[in-house]
């Protein structure tokens, strides 16, 4: 950092004031290998190429992020970013009380002047990874396994079921959820069962969008041999072989590009919705997968991709919501 | 007893001082600078009023704990389920918080007293029950207190599934409680302290239980038990009653402590408020000797350390888990020190 500093002051007459970004991640949030992980990298990576100082804190009580908030914009950072939609109300709150500190968060909406929400299209990402199963399966059987019933998780199941008729119009797919309760989130079990259920009516390919439910999910299919597709971060190494891909929400780009934006003196509140275009959300790379998908399927994958990003396929988005439009 | 009291302090106080001095060799190990490091430790405990009201606040919930674990070890039982009593305390404080909204008994005076005394009785049941156990059949206490505050801790979860009892929406917390059954915040500090009339509270307590325990006749007898059940017995004392009752009052406590994080700093039932509060008490009460004054510095000490770990862990790159370290160095001598000094005494 030392380093950087000088190479300012030497390149400009009036050495700059260094960009300072703070973090606030979730309870026990690191190493959850998704949304913290990701914005921890986001803003890693950030620190490499654009010389600014990175600040991260994880608070170690619940409803404690206020205070993190708080104590990073006392210091007048230029940038403050909370991760998560439980943080939604404290960010809120926080960011009434300072108006003129920019903030952002991720995975929900704060309509204020000084909030920029990352949000994602997962419902593009969820059509391509459909447009897979549609690819990988053999039963022409496929199934979704929802988390909670909300209208964020619909997104996810609209768009997969959309991608896999995109490709085969005959194709059946089963559609669960695991509960109407935040615990559907994290009920492996409920998971493993909805699955096996799935697997018995013959689908041999399962996209999960729940959270630790899906853990359940991956197991399963590891179990009956068949294949399943992991969701916000790569899962694909959790049973090498039988998770097919995985719909990954790029929150360390999302981040990366909003710092790059308040670095330049670009801040832009309001929603910055991330899709397949500015690679907020993809595939992974099918490291362990490709011999199950049919020759050719890396082109036909990027050639649905470039349509949807050039709108001659349109995917329903579920929460299509007018002041989230882009 | 004052001054063999000071020389109580003398034991933890040196620990601590001892615990420091090794921190800073971690520190310097790992190739940090202890001067940066203790800097953002004393600056996030004291170093504002702000941040002093944020020590108290964290202190708050421990005395609570901490006096639970100690009154029922001064009567030789292992009180290890104040964390389960807690949270009946909280969710019965948070029912009468929000039952009573609106209604004849939706006054200052009435709803936050009720409140309170839901928790007590909340928190003192789930804590009689291993007491009645123990009482009657024998069943050691640590195993069915360990137990409850499972079954408690799912209990909190599960009743945040059930419809009536939790708020719409997909936050796991109840609706918020009247503003009648709100423990006043300090306001003065600044506007959003959550530093309440809990911490007055607290105080109350500590006294409350120096004063049961060495100036009643219960607290006599409480002592007696604790020293020796079998004396206890052939000098005409029900050890029996006294453990159920023990263990009420000390779950009761705990209670109380529920209740004050519920109508004082959250102002509902959310999910997971309690994780380590009971436990932390049972440090607390180690390292303040089971004295009711001990275990308000003791979590004064931990409110103070969880507030300077923050800070640390907002302000520097000192990595979190070293914090951790950190903190268990201070933690375990302190603990030990006690240890030390009993077994030179004997």
């Amino acid at each position: 950092m030392g380093l950087a500093l000088l190479a300012w002051g030497a390149a400009s007459a009036a050495p700059e004031k260094p960009v300072r970004v703070g973090l606030v991640l979730s309870v026990g949030g690191l190493g959850d290998k998704s949304f913290n992980d990701g914005a921890y990298e986001g803003l890693k990576r950030a620190t490499r190429e654009l010389d600014i100082l990175p600040y991260d804190g994880e608070p170690t009580m619940v409803a404690e992020d206020d205070r993190y908030f708080r104590r990073y914009a006392v210091e007048g950072f230029d940038l403050v970013i909370g991760v998560g939609f439980l943080m939604q109300s404290s960010l809120e709150a926080v960011a009434k009380e300072f108006p003129r500190i920019h903030f952002a968060i991720v995975d929900a909406f704060v309509d204020l002047p000084n909030v920029a929400s990352l949000l994602f299209k997962e419902h593009e990402g969820s059509f391509l990874v459909g447009a897979a199963a549609a690819m990988a399966t053999k039963t022409n059987v496929i199934g979704f396994v929802g988390g909670m019933e909300i209208p964020l998780i619909h997104k996810f199941r609209v768009g997969y079921g959309e991608g896999a008729r995109y490709l085969n119009p005959r194709i059946e797919v089963l559609e669960k959820f695991a509960g109407s309760g935040p615990e559907a989130f994290s009920d492996p079990f409920k998971g493993k069962q909805l699955t096996e259920t799935m697997i018995a009516q013959k689908a041999d390919v399962i996209f999960h969008a729940s959270g630790s439910t899906g853990n359940g999910v991956i197991e399963a299919c590891k179990q009956h041999g068949v294949l399943a597709i992991g969701v916000d971060a790569n899962q694909d190494y959790m049973a090498k072989g039988y998770v097919l891909t995985s719909m990954v929400k790029r929150v360390d780009v999302a981040i990366f590009e909003l710092v790059k934006e308040v670095k330049a003196g670009r801040f832009r509140a309001g929603p910055h919705v991330l899709g397949l275009a500015e690679n907020g959300v993809c595939t992974t790379d099918f490291a362990y997968t490709k011999q199950k998908m049919p020759a050719g399927f890396e082109a036909k994958l990027e050639a649905i991709r470039q349509k949807i990003i050039r709108g001659e396929i349109l995917v329903t988005d579920y929460t299509a919501r007018p002041a989230a439009a882009k | 007893m004052q001054r063999s009291l000071l020389r109580d302090l003398a034991y933890p106080a040196v620990a601590v001082f001892i615990a420091f001095l090794l921190g800073a060799l971690l520190v310097v190990a790992t190739g940090y600078s202890p001067a940066e490091i203790y800097g953002a430790l004393w600056h996030g405990a004291f170093g504002s009023a702000e941040n002093v009201a944020w020590s108290l606040q964290n202190a708050t919930p421990l005395v609570f704990t901490g006096l639970a674990v100690a009154l029922a070890f001064r009567a030789g039982l292992f009180n290890v389920g104040a964390e389960g009593q807690l949270i009946l305390g909280a969710f019965a404080a948070s029912q009468v918080g929000i039952r009573l909204k609106g209604t004849a008994f939706d006054t200052t005076l009435s709803i936050l007293p009720l409140a309170l005394l839901a928790a007590a009785l909340a928190g003192g049941l789930w804590g009689a029950i291993p007491g009645w156990l123990k009482a009657r059949l024998g069943v050691h206490e640590v195993i069915n207190t360990i137990m409850m505050n499972f079954i408690a801790a799912l209990l909190g979860s599960y009743f945040l599934t059930v419809p009536w009892i939790k708020e719409a929406g997909s936050v796991p917390q109840t609706p918020i409680v009247s503003a009648n059954a709100v423990l006043p915040a300090a306001r003065f500090i600044n506007p959003y302290t959550r530093l309440n009339a809990g911490f007055l509270l607290a105080l109350g307590c500590v006294f409350l239980v120096w004063f049961v325990l060495w100036r009643t006749w219960h607290g006599f007898e409480l002592r007696i038990v604790g020293l020796n059940a079998g004396a206890a017995t052939y000098a005409g004392a029900n050890v029996g009653r006294t453990t159920i009752a023990v263990m009420f009052a000390s779950g009761a406590l705990a209670g109380l402590g529920g209740a004050e994080q519920v109508l004082g700093v959250h102002y509902h039932f959310i999910k997971d408020f309690w994780v380590g509060l009971g436990f932390t008490g049972i440090a607390v009460a180690l390292v303040g000797e089971n004295h009711p004054v001990g275990v308000l510095l003791g979590a004064l000490l931990f409110g103070a350390l969880q507030n300077g770990a923050a800070e640390i862990d907002m302000m520097t790159t000192f990595p979190r888990e070293l914090i951790q370290v950190l903190q268990a160095i201070i933690i375990f001598l302190v603990a030990s020190m006690g240890y030390v000094r009993k077994r030179s005494a004997a």
